[in-house]
Formats: C-alpha cells, sequence, structure tokens
C-alpha cells in the first residue's frame, strides 16, 4: 500500500526512487517514472535530459545550489531526511522553493515521522512517504496541528507582524498592502 | 510588558494541545522514546535522575505577579511546593510526573506562559540584561527586540531541528555587559552608527561548554529593520553547515572557528543578500506595536535621595548595607532597582518557596507594577522601587528571607543543580556552594572582598557558568570519585574572558580552604581599589598555583 500522503489527503504513488549508487558505478537508470539521486542526474544528463519521467532526491548533505533554478524541469523533487533529527532538509525545501522557484510536488523522505509533518510543510513540502510504522490516518491531524504562525515561510509568506499591521491598519480605515 | 493578543493566545493554544496528543502517543507506545525526546525536550521536559525535570520558560526575565502566583500554585499541585531559578533567566520544577504535564502546559497558558524551546536543538529563550528599560546606560530598551525574536524563533519551521542548541542575547548597555552576549551563539548589541540611526553589532559563535570561547564581530553594523533576515540567514548557514556528526562539536562556534569568522560571515552575507527584501524584514509599524507594550510605567515625579531614605541609612548599617550591594540606580528620579537576592547560606541557590513566590508576587504587586525580573545570577529584581519605600520594603525583604546583602559578592554563587538532581552532572554542585557560603559568613570581610563572581558547574556543560566565573569550579568525575577544577580569572562582563585552570582537581571537602587560600592571596597582593579579577590580570595566575599547592606545613 502506499505510503504517500499530499496536504490534501492519502494518494497513489506513481514514482520509484532509486537508491544512490555505490562509490564509483554507474547505475542503470529504468524506464518509467523513476526518481533519481541528484549525483546521478548530474553524471547522466545528457541522456536522461529527454526524459519526462525523471525526478530527482537530494540528500540532508546535498545542495540546492547544484541544480539552481534548473530545477523548475522536475515534475517531482524529493529531500531524504536521514534522521527525523537532522534539519537541513528544511532549509533545503524552502530554498527549493523561495529561492530556486521549483512549483511541483516537493515530497520528504526517508525517516519521515507524524510530529515533523507541520513544520515540513511550512518549508514547501507538498508529498509526504511516512514511515513505515507510522499511522498513516494521523497524519491529516499532524499537518494542521497549529491554525496560525509567526514567520513567513513557503505557505505564508507574510509574518505575522505583517499580517497584524494590516489589520490594524484596516480597523482604522485605510487600506495597506495594495 | 508583553501582553498577547488573539494571535498569540491561538498559538499557544495549539500547541499545548499538540503537546498533549504526543504525550498520549508517547504513553500509548506509538512514538519511542527516541522519537518523544525531541517533541519533550523542545517542551522544556528532561528526564532526570529522579524524576523529569521541567523548565518553563521566563522569555528575557519579564515576570507579571498574577504569573509568579500561578507557579507557586503549580509548584503546590504538581511538584513539591518550591521552584528554581535557572541561570538562563528560565524556571525549572524538579519534580512533576510526566503524564501532569500537558495540565501543567494548559495552566500556563492561562496566563501566558509556556516552557516553549527551553531545551532541544533549537533557538531558546532570548536573554537580556536584567536591568532593561530601567537602566539610565542604555541605547533603548532592548525588550522589544528580545519579544520580536521570541515571536521570529517560537516553532520556526525551519529550525526546530538545528544542529544543536542555539541561544541568542541581547545588550543595549554601552557601558556594561550584563546579558554576557559574547558567550553566546548570537550575540546582539544595540548601537547607533555615525548617522545616529539605530542598529546591532553582531557577535557569533561564543559559547560556553566543552570549548568554550568568546565570540568574534561578524558584522560591526546591521540596521534594525534587517535585524529578523540576518538571524534568519545566520541560523540558515549554521542549520545548513554546523556539524552533526559528533554532538560535542555541533555548536556553531565549531563551526564559525572551522570556517574563520571571515568566512562564516561571508556566507551570512551572501545567504542574507538573496532574502534581506523579503516579507521577513521588519517594519517600522511592527518594531512601534510591539515597543508600545514596553512603555514606561506611570512614574510619578519624585526627588531622589527623600528623608525617608535619608534617615534610616544613617541610622542602620545593615540597611545602608543592603542598599550599596542589592540597590542600583534607577533612570528615572525618585526610584532605585531593587535585586532580591536568592542566595542564603543553606538554600541550594535559585531555590524558592511556592510561598516564597506569592511573596514575590505581593512585594511587586505593592512596590514595582506587578512586574518581576529574572537574573541570570539566579536572582529576582523588582525594577521601579520608590526611594522612599526602600526602607519598608528592606524590612519586608529580611522576613521572607531575600535581603542578604551579598550581591555580586563571593557568596551570591551561580550554581547549577547539579548531581543532586541532574542526570548529566559529574559531581555536586550545592554542596560545594554551601561549603563556601558557610565558610564566609563573616559580611564585613565579604565586603571587603568586593566583586568576585564565583561560578560552580557540575559538568562541562557549564550551566553555571564556570568558564566566565572570576573564580570557576567544575565538578569532574575522577574514577567515579566526585572532584573539582578550579579555574581563575574568567569575566562575562564587556571583557569577557575564560578562566584559567589553576591545576589538579580538588576533593569536595577541600574546597572552602582552597577558595579561602585564593581569597587570602588577593587580599595580600591587591592595591587599593583593586577587584580580584584586576589583581588577577596584574599578577596572573603562577602566585595563585603556588600558594594553593604549596605543600603543607
Amino acid at each position: 500500500m502506499s505510503r504517500l500522503i499530499k496536504v490534501d489527503g492519502l494518494a497513489a504513488d506513481h514514482w520509484t526512487r532509486l537508491e544512490k549508487p555505490v562509490d564509483g558505478k554507474t547505475v542503470e537508470v529504468p524506464e518509467g517514472n523513476v526518481i533519481v539521486p541528484l549525483s546521478v542526474w548530474l553524471a547522466q544528463r545528457d541522456r536522461l535530459e529527454a526524459r519526462d519521467d525523471i525526478g530527482v532526491w537530494f540528500d540532508s548533505d546535498e545542495e540546492p545550489e547544484a541544480l539552481g533554478i534548473d530545477c523548475r524541469r522536475f515534475p517531482v523533487i524529493a529531500v531524504n531526511f536521514p534522521k527525523f533529527t537532522d534539519g537541513r532538509g528544511y532549509s533545503i525545501g524552502r530554498l527549493l522553493r523561495e529561492r530556486y522557484g521549483f512549483r511541483h510536488e516537493l515530497r520528504a523522505v526517508g525517516d519521515v515521522l507524524l510530529d515533523q509533518l507541520f513544520y515540513m510543510k511550512r518549508c514547501g513540502f507538498d508529498a509526504f512517504v511516512l514511515r513505515e510504522d507510522k499511522d498513516i490516518n494521523k497524519a491529516a491531524k499532524c499537518l494542521e496541528f497549529f491554525s496560525e504562525a509567526y514567520q513567513a515561510a513557503v505557505d505564508q509568506t507574510a509574518p505575522l507582524f505583517r499580517r497584524r499591521e494590516r489589520t490594524v491598519t484596516e480597523e482604522a480605515g485605510e487600506v495597506a498592502f495594495a | 510588558m508583553y501582553v498577547y493578543d488573539e494571535y498569540d493566545r491561538k498559538i499557544l493554544n495549539d500547541r499545548v494541545k499538540q503537546f498533549r496528543d504526543q504525550t498520549q502517543r508517547y504513553l500509548a507506545g506509538e512514538l519511542s522514546e527516541e522519537e518523544f525526546l525531541p517533541l519533550r525536550l523542545q517542551n522544556g521536559l528532561y528526564v532526570q535522575r529522579l524524576a523529569p525535570m521541567f523548565r518553563i520558560c521566563v522569555p528575557y526575565g519579564m515576570l507579571r505577579s498574577e504569573q509568579l502566583r500561578r507557579l507557586a500554585r503549580i509548584t503546590r499541585d504538581y511538584d513539591k511546593g518550591y521552584a528554581h531559578f535557572t541561570t538562563r533567566q528560565n524556571i525549572q520544577l524538579n519534580w512533576p510526573k510526566l503524564e501532569e504535564v500537558p495540565d501543567i502546559l494548559a495552566e500556563l497558558a492561562e496566563v501566558e506562559m509556556h516552557a516553549n524551546q527551553t531545551s532541544g536543538n533549537c533557538i531558546r529563550n532570548t536573554t537580556t540584561d536584567q536591568f532593561a528599560g530601567v537602566n539610565a546606560d542604555e541605547v533603548v530598551d532592548p525588550r522589544p527586540y528580545c519579544e520580536i525574536i521570541r515571536q521570529w524563533s517560537t516553532y520556526h519551521p525551519e529550525f526546530a531541528f538545528l544542529p544543536r542548541k542555539f541561544k541568542i542575547a541581547v545588550n543595549a548597555a554601552p557601558g556594561s555587559d550584563r546579558a554576557a552576549i559574547q558567550v553566546h551563539d548570537i550575540g546582539l548589541e544595540i548601537v547607533r552608527n555615525d548617522l545616529g540611526e539605530l542598529g546591532f553589532r553582531v557577535y557569533a559563535g561564543g559559547g560556553l561548554g566543552r570549548t568554550p570561547m568568546v565570540g568574534p564581530v561578524i558584522r560591526e553594523f546591521l540596521p534594525e529593520l534587517d535585524l529578523l533576515t540576518y538571524l534568519e540567514a545566520m541560523v540558515r548557514v549554521y542549520n545548513r553547515y554546523g556539524r552533526r556528526d559528533n554532538k560535542f562539536k555541533a555548536r556553531i562556534k565549531i563551526l564559525v572557528k572551522a570556517l574563520t569568522p571571515e568566512v562564516y560571515a561571508e556566507k551570512v552575507e551572501a545567504e542574507w543578500a538573496h532574502i534581506k527584501g523579503s516579507p521577513t524584514r521588519l517594519t517600522p509599524e511592527a518594531i512601534e506595536r510591539v515597543k508600545a507594550y514596553f512603555n514606561e510605567p506611570n512614574y510619578q515625579t519624585l526627588d531622589d535621595e527623600p528623608a525617608e531614605l535619608v534617615e534610616p541609612r544613617n541610622g542602620s548599617r545593615p540597611f545602608a548595607n543592603w542598599l550599596k550591594r542589592n540597590v542600583k540606580p534607577h533612570k528615572k528620579a525618585g526610584y532605585a532597582v531593587v535585586t532580591l537576592t536568592l542566595k542564603e547560606t543553606g538554600v541550594p541557590p535559585g531555590d524558592v518557596y511556592d510561598w516564597q513566590l506569592e511573596k514575590i508576587a505581593d512585594l511587586a504587586d505593592e512596590f514595582s507594577f506587578s512586574e518581576i525580573r529574572v537574573t541570570h545570577e539566579q536572582n529576582v529584581v523588582l525594577a521601579d522601587v520608590r526611594q522612599k519605600d526602600l526602607y519598608r520594603l528592606w524590612e519586608m525583604l529580611k522576613t521572607a528571607g531575600f535581603a542578604t546583602p551579598n550581591l555580586g559578592l563571593l557568596t551570591d554563587i551561580i550554581c547549577c543543580p547539579g548531581g543532586d538532581y541532574c542526570a548529566l552532572a559529574n559531581a555536586k554542585s550545592i554542596p560545594v556552594a554551601e561549603a563556601i557560603q558557610r565558610r564566609f559568613d563573616d559580611l564585613d570581610y565579604l565586603y571587603d572582598l568586593g566583586d568576585i563572581d564565583l561560578n560552580i558547574s557540575g559538568c562541562m556543560n557549564a550551566c553555571g557558568h564556570h568558564h566566565v566565573g572570576n573564580i570557576g569550579v567544575l565538578g569532574v568525575d575522577k574514577k567515579g570519585e566526585e572532584y573539582y577544577q578550579v579555574s581563575l580569572g574568567g569575566s562575562s562582563q564587556r571583557d569577557a574572558t575564560i578562566g584559567q585552570i589553576l591545576g589538579p582537581s580538588f576533593a569536595r571537602d577541600q574546597m572552602a580552604d582552597v577558595i579561602d587560600k585564593i581569597v587570602k592571596l588577593y587580599v595580600e597582593t591587591r592595591t587599593a581599589e583593586e577587584r580580584f579579577i584586576d589583581t588577577f590580570r596584574r599578577i596572573g595566575i603562577q602566585p595563585f598555583k603556588e600558594r594553593v599547592y604549596e605543600p603543607a606545613h
């Protein structure tokens, strides 16, 4: 059964993820929808470029700068959380969305648990492959733990202080933030 | 003081529900120990030697009297009737039950309190000068900026799983640094540039712990409105490049040192260039909104040195002593800043009973606009006391045990909970503090010794800030025995310095003697008006070594 959750509910997973090759080995990228390691994309770009069924995945120590705005071509990008306590993936998510303009599916993979889903969503993830032992039915609740947030992030681009300002100004009968 | 609006309340109530849900899933076995660990730590909950320890947040040290009363009630209903003021301006309970913590959080939320990010590898409580807003020597009141940082850092989605804990401190007093900003992950000093514009001098990579370091300046002047975008850039660079392979090398100080401060600063500037114009950039209106909460209270027009102060001061030496040590000048004529010392001999430094919390609340209501500040030296401050009320207040403080006139003296010891409570400790710290307080019980002698910071930590984690004590004591484990290493010459002030280790460590029952020898050498060697730290800087560590380790005759 699929362990894929999207922000609007459970979803079928049409993608397979290719593991990182053992040092120095070249891997054969299979046919069909496949998410390849960043290193494989960079190494085999000439061969893979023509395909529209290729996604890439970043490990937590890899840098979105390696793709830059070129990331926009992929229908899906995955970010691996090798341990749920490794917080680098949150920065990767925001950079892909906010700096490089990635608009398609951004999925969290690896050690993805329930209590981190809300933060992942705020950092731009809209798909999550929940770890096997976690109750997928509790994901929806965990994605919505908070109804408000102080900071600007991908899901809410105005920090609370700007929205408060607007409320205050509107109450004063003025129009702010055209 | 800041008061919650509907947004703050909504966010905090959501948090209470979230932690209740997490605790239930943990108790039901759906969350493993390892998975629950960072969740409970980010809610201030440690599992300790004897019971969980629960650290309640006191944002930048500010409390209202109603909050103190609620804390007192919580210590009675959920704990053993006392609490502990920590060295980070927070409050700890030592005996709560894990399954009751969600209820405690709900009770705290009713008075706008919480345990957010008081532990864990996230951005911790931002701290500042306990005399903020009442200090005449201040560029501006730093508390609105602390509140702005509090909001930005609370549940920051990108920075909940940093390589290690992360502490920010703010100072706005040109002549002093009571917030010890140079031993923080980020230190912010509020300054004005040549054009008179407000901004921050930014330090990074200071810290205590295993590898103590004084933080270098990363940026000389950061304009006021750029505060949050720059912090975001600084923490992002740390989140991405800080070490995660070794817990002992994971603090930002290691990254800053490895990269060099210049290269770290370049990376931050490059990151910041992308986001400095983002919506996270502060607006003058947003700053004004927060500043409005910290407007001056309703001060009366009064004169300094009223008869109600001068007469008893001339008549009572104990009162005069207390004024000299525990009372500081206020920016407003006719007012004074009073520190209540929680360092009575025989009571663990920072510990307060429930009735004392309520007493402090009553005193705050009567004498100081219902507000209280907690200091990182584990004392409590009433910041707005009328000078004509000082004598009456002193009488009441004596009865409650808060008038020990030892502020800043040798017996005003900063001390972590140590091996009596803490699972991380190598050695007990409280009995050492007590032995030293008992040895130095002559106030005249203490006054003669003058300002000496004595800081005790039960382990490398340095919660007792031993590295920056003029005299520092560190608990170490020597083949299963508790020993104590002494360092000298540390300072957390503007001249921040890490102390130098004196030599081989001592058994607990030697400690009072060792301190005695150090102090005696100082008394013999000092020039007139020379503080301990100045004498140490003049003569160095060698004479102290010789004195302490000379064979007994």
